[in-house]
């Protein structure tokens, strides 16, 4: 398993939107290779033919009737909301300027 | 009857004293409100307290009782619920800043079953921040004390709720585990907590840290209590894709079986991989004395072997965060909760709105946690971790049913040591990783588990736990052994485990 450096580290960050400082990035990035090289013993584990398993429950399309039920008000829905708008989320511009 | 009478009790024992008409719902309730005014300050347990909203529940419950129409059982007896669980009009912050004075527009499913039947919810408990955690250290908003040693951790993630019933705060509560959330903060309380087979309970309202591994489940003092309150949130929810659509385990006739103290035709087995190095030497002489116990009452003892188990820890620490960082990508500071614009920008967009809310919401574990998920899913390394982890999780399955095969139940202790000392551990992820060594591999499977007192640790005179698995949907038989343990060990006693912690009565912080 290789090594993560802090330029992964915060390739990484970036992937997830978090912004780190350069501390948190100096913190962190050592206690992510201590981490994953303690989960490195799974590479060795022989399992190339079991099948994979994503959920503990031998679940397959679990459907319901396709009727209406009620559900939230907008107001509700809204109740939360950093900010709000003509009954509609308020978010950020979304393109940068050169779009 | 005095308030502190009325604290001591168990909710069996408040719901006949109830029914009875020994006392009232306001009463307990206002004991228990008083309680927490008297010992939270030291103990922090909750997060938020309804005080009004309790005593309001509490006076609709003696009403139903005058009219000789309980909504349930336990209508009356007061309820603390993890603040991992929405609460209609009830702030629920995952022990997060990213959720703070978020105010749910809706109930979780085992809230509104616990509406329904009438409880009273006494307020929202400390968590370790999304679920992460062994220690509640990782709360953004203060540690739980252990009620047994003020300087020392009440478990992880539900410390908050463990602490809050080992504490007579409140006599039951809910808790969630994901990889022993609810087990591991029993044992280091002296309670009992079970995490039921996965699907077993619903999760719509449960706000995720890994949809495949959390679990709902009681958090009580005795495994009768715990038995009541599964049943009452158990069951089938269509608003759960997930949720078994089967009747629920008949838990409280196994722990009344268990009780007993009869173990005759049962088949317990020691599991060889949750024991031996990395475990406490007052907590495996518990273990072992519990086991002599067991036997002693008839059971009869096999060692087992799950040669899978000692990678569930890896498998577990690479599936977990890739799903939490999946989960957690919806804490965007759009729709709801906390929005931080960043500095020093005109005009932020949307994403770098992201970057700094999520920068400033989420403390150090979630950051992790989340670097180490997008990591295990990022393209190159997606089939060397995450996918070879699945396929680890089916061997970690297919051990749990050879081993099933051999016996009824598996045991093993539930943590490999008593409470550390706060701070011990804060900042040395791996250390505070090792505390689930024992209860993750139920989490990875599905099964179920139940933790129960086993006594004090030698060295430092503080409570160790007892864990029973069985195989998924065969609940009952957690509660029948763990139940048999708990009367067996109560008589050797003369009492409960409980009755031993130091009294916090007025202690101040």
């Amino acid at each position: 398993m290789p090594d993560i450096t802090r330029d992964e580290v915060a390739h990484l960050a970036d992937l997830a939107r978090i912004d780190l400082s350069d501390a948190e990035l100096d913190h962190l990035a050592p206690q992510l290779a201590v981490i994953l090289d303690s989960i490195a013993s799974i590479s060795e584990v022989a399992a190339g033919d079991v099948p994979p398993t994503s959920h503990p429950l031998p679940l397959t399309n679990v459907f319901r009737e396709d009727v209406v039920t009620p559900s939230l008000t907008a107001e509700q829905a809204l109740a939360g909301a950093p900010e709000v708008e003509e009954q509609r989320f308020s978010v950020p511009r979304i393109l940068g300027e050169e779009q | 009857m005095s308030g502190s009478d009325l604290t001591r009790r168990t909710a069996a024992e408040l719901a006949q004293a109830l029914a009875d008409g020994e006392t009232s719902s306001v009463e307990v309730t206002q004991a228990h409100l008083d309680r927490i005014a008297e010992v939270d300050g030291a103990v922090h347990a909750f997060l938020h307290v309804d005080t009004d909203g309790a005593l309001e529940q509490a006076r609709a419950a003696d009403a139903r009782r005058a009219a000789g129409s309980p909504a349930s059982a336990l209508d009356g007896v007061p309820i603390a619920v993890k603040d991992v669980l929405a609460t209609e009009g009830l702030p629920t912050t995952c022990g997060s800043r990213i959720l703070e004075g978020w105010l749910p527009p809706y109930d979780a499913t085992v809230v509104d079953r616990l509406r329904r039947a009438g409880l009273p919810i006494l307020g929202k408990t400390n968590m370790d921040e999304f679920a992460m955690g062994s220690s509640t250290e990782h709360s953004a908003y203060g540690t739980t004390h252990n009620p047994w040693d003020l300087d020392r951790i009440p478990g992880g993630s539900g410390g908050g709720s463990a602490a809050a019933v080992a504490a007579f705060e409140a006599p039951i509560a809910l808790g969630t585990d994901t990889g022993g959330s609810i087990r591991q903060p029993g044992a280091v309380t002296g309670t009992v907590g079970a995490k039921p087979t996965y699907g077993g309970v619903s999760r719509h309202g449960l706000i995720a840290l890994a949809n495949s591994l959390d679990q709902v489940g009681p958090v009580t003092r005795t495994v009768l209590d715990a038995a009541l309150l599964h049943e009452l949130v158990g069951g089938h929810d269509p608003l759960d894709s997930t949720s078994i659509d089967q009747p629920v385990p008949a838990v409280v006739a196994a722990a009344k079986e268990g009780a007993t103290g009869d173990m005759s035709g049962v088949r317990i087995g020691v599991v060889k991989e949750l024991s031996g190095e990395g475990y406490q030497s007052g907590v495996l002489a518990r273990f072992e004395e519990c086991v002599q116990v067991l036997v002693e009452a008839g059971a009869e003892v096999v060692e087992v072997s799950c040669p899978t188990f000692v990678h569930a820890l890896a498998t577990y620490y690479l599936i977990l965060p890739a799903e939490a960082s999946s989960n957690l990508a919806k804490f965007d500071g759009m729709r709801y909760g906390l929005r931080v614009y960043p500095e020093g920008i005109d005009l932020p967009s949307a994403e770098e709105t992201m970057r700094a809310t999520r920068d400033k919401g989420f403390g150090d574990e979630v950051k992790r946690r989340i670097i180490l998920g997008t990591y295990a899913l990022s393209s190159g390394y997606y089939d060397a971790y995450y996918g070879q982890a699945q396929k680890v999780r089916t061997l970690i399955s297919r051990d749990f049913e050879a081993a099933f095969a051999q016996a009824d139940v598996l045991v093993s202790p539930t943590a490999p040591t008593t409470a550390f000392k706060i701070g011990e551990k804060v900042d040395d992820p791996l250390a505070m990783y090792l505390n689930d060594l024992a209860t993750i591999p139920a989490n990875l499977a599905g099964v179920p588990g139940i933790s129960v007192p086993s006594g004090l640790a030698d060295e430092d005179g503080l409570p160790a736990g007892f864990q029973v698995l069985a195989p998924a949907m065969a609940d009952d038989r957690v509660y029948k052994v763990g139940a048999a343990l708990e009367a067996l060990l109560k008589d050797r006693w003369g009492g409960r485990l409980l009755d031993r912690a130091p009294e916090l009565n007025g202690a101040a912080r």
